[in-house]
């Protein structure tokens, strides 16, 4: 049978609930979401049961996991941040600009290292052949792209506000409307891939993905902000959103933490 | 909303992890991105193997990363993974003679995966090992793992003192050393639940 909304809302609202009582119970802050996380589904079957083993990185500096593979510009050619710019012909949508900064928990810029996104079209398809929703696909428009950040560790892509979509996992289950982001940072220790969403969409709460991060201030880091003053005129609406990549670092460990 | 102030490292909290979804194909995934290592170098090695869910099943949507240092121990800095070209914007791949440590590997409609990379050196404490980082649909964080070598006498006495592997359980130690197979690749499965788990990591 496949849930419905009240099914998944209900086992949303007990997973939201039984963190908070973790944190009252002077439990830590969680950051990250759970990989056994029931209301999404596929997560069922792919989560580790048994605890990670954890590696103190003070241990030893020479971990290979504390370096990162580097990315430079032959990996990326000028025009992979415009979305709009890969084809003939426009893409149809509202035109975004997002931009923002890559940073450790320090707070410190990554600099120079690889961004890459992903992100359906207007109408909420992706350009990808097991994708079956109906909605158009826009030839003008794959949905991809990368960046290096700059020396103040600053990214920006041009591209289409991304439709929200519908993705059969439960009964009208409709994904927010999000890019995909996958960063790298000074250690393969930092590695992330993640999403960006929108302010105030209305598919928040039905949305199992985005409440899979249990902490309200957690899932709101997710969430990028309107900011007129980078909107362009006559041309683009303005998002701006920071990343700090969580894991230890080389630099982390060279200051004691 | 979340404009974070980042004069203030107080302010400076974590990004969290999200799946990286089934539609990620058009994005991440690059010609070559398994051929690590530099055509016809001598100490070549081909890893290979499945990535399994709990009930045994193949993930024909996953993708791993693997990331090693050279024969030397030495983490490459090197860039030129995913070269572009600048012509058509198409990805020119490796150019096969620099050794740059990295690749990304999708699986097959199979759950398969292989990557061919230098055989990696020593590092500090370490036996030596690559880094692995698996990402899939349903997969709400990324895993890591290493795998380990035992091709001989020497490289099982170096496992036997490798600090990762004294910490882990001796029932569970094999799901993290590569095995040796008749044709001379290795085999390397990721069992990401139930029986046979894949021991993974978290760095503190
Ligand atoms: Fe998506």
């Amino acid at each position: 049978m496949t849930p419905t909304q009240a099914d998944i809302d209900a086992e949303v609202a007990a997973a939201h609930a039984a963190y908070e009582k973790r944190l009252a119970d002077g439990g830590p802050v969680e950051h990250q979401p759970r990989r056994d996380y029931a209301p999404y589904r596929s997560s069922v079957l792919r989560h580790p049961r048994q605890p990670p083993i954890a590696i103190d990185v003070t241990k030893d500096p020479e971990l290979v996991e504390l370096a990162s593979p580097a990315f430079g510009e032959r990996d990326v050619t000028a025009l992979d941040n415009d979305l709009t710019k890969q084809h003939a012909g426009e893409p149809i949508g509202e035109r975004i600009t997002v931009q923002g900064r890559l940073l450790d928990r320090a707070g410190r810029p990554v600099r120079g290292q690889l961004i890459e996104i992903w992100q359906a079209n207007s109408a909420g398809r992706y350009a990808h052949q097991r994708e079956q929703h109906d909605a158009p696909l826009d030839p003008n428009f794959t949905g991809v792209g990368r960046t290096l950040t700059d020396t103040e560790g600053r990214y920006r892509f041009t591209t289409v506000q991304p439709g929200p979509y519908p993705w059969g996992q439960h009964v009208n289950a409709w994904r927010p409307a999000h890019i995909h982001f996958s960063m790298f940072g000074t250690a393969f220790t930092q590695r992330l891939v993640t999403q960006m969403y929108f302010p105030a969409d209305p598919l928040f709460p039905y949305d199992p993905i985005i409440q899979s991060v249990t902490d309200d201030s957690a899932r709101r880091r997710l969430v990028a902000t309107y900011d007129h003053g980078l909107s362009v005129p006559e041309f683009s609406m303005g998002y701006h959103w920071d990343i700090v990549l969580d894991g230890p670092s080389a630099t982390w460990l060279e200051e004691g933490r | 909303m979340t404009k974070i102030d980042t004069s203030d490292p107080a302010n400076a909290l974590p990004t969290p992890s999200h799946t990286v979804g089934p539609f990620y194909g058009y994005a991440l995934p690059f010609p070559g991105g398994g051929d690590i290592a530099p055509a016809g170098h001598p100490d070549t090695l081909t890893v290979q193997g499945h990535v399994y869910d709990g009930a045994g099943g193949p993930l024909p949507d996953a993708f791993v990363e693997v990331w090693g240092a050279d024969p030397e121990g030495h983490a490459p800095q090197v860039t030129g993974s995913m070269r572009r070209d600048p012509a058509s914007g198409g990805h020119l791949g490796r150019n096969g003679v620099e050794f740059t440590g990295w690749g990304r590997v999708q699986t097959d409609a199979d759950g398969h995966w292989y990557v061919r990379t230098l055989r990696p050196g020593a590092r500090g404490n370490s036996a030596p090992y690559l880094s692995v980082c698996v990402f899939a649909r349903g997969l709400l964080v990324h895993l890591f793992t290493r795998i380990y070598f035992a091709a001989d006498d020497a490289a099982r006495a170096a496992l036997d003192a490798d600090p990762l592997l004294a910490q882990v359980d001796a029932g569970r130690r094999d799901t993290l050393i590569a095995r040796r197979q008749a044709d001379g690749t290795y085999r390397f499965d990721i069992r990401l639940q139930g029986e046979g788990e894949t021991v993974f990591l978290e760095f503190t």
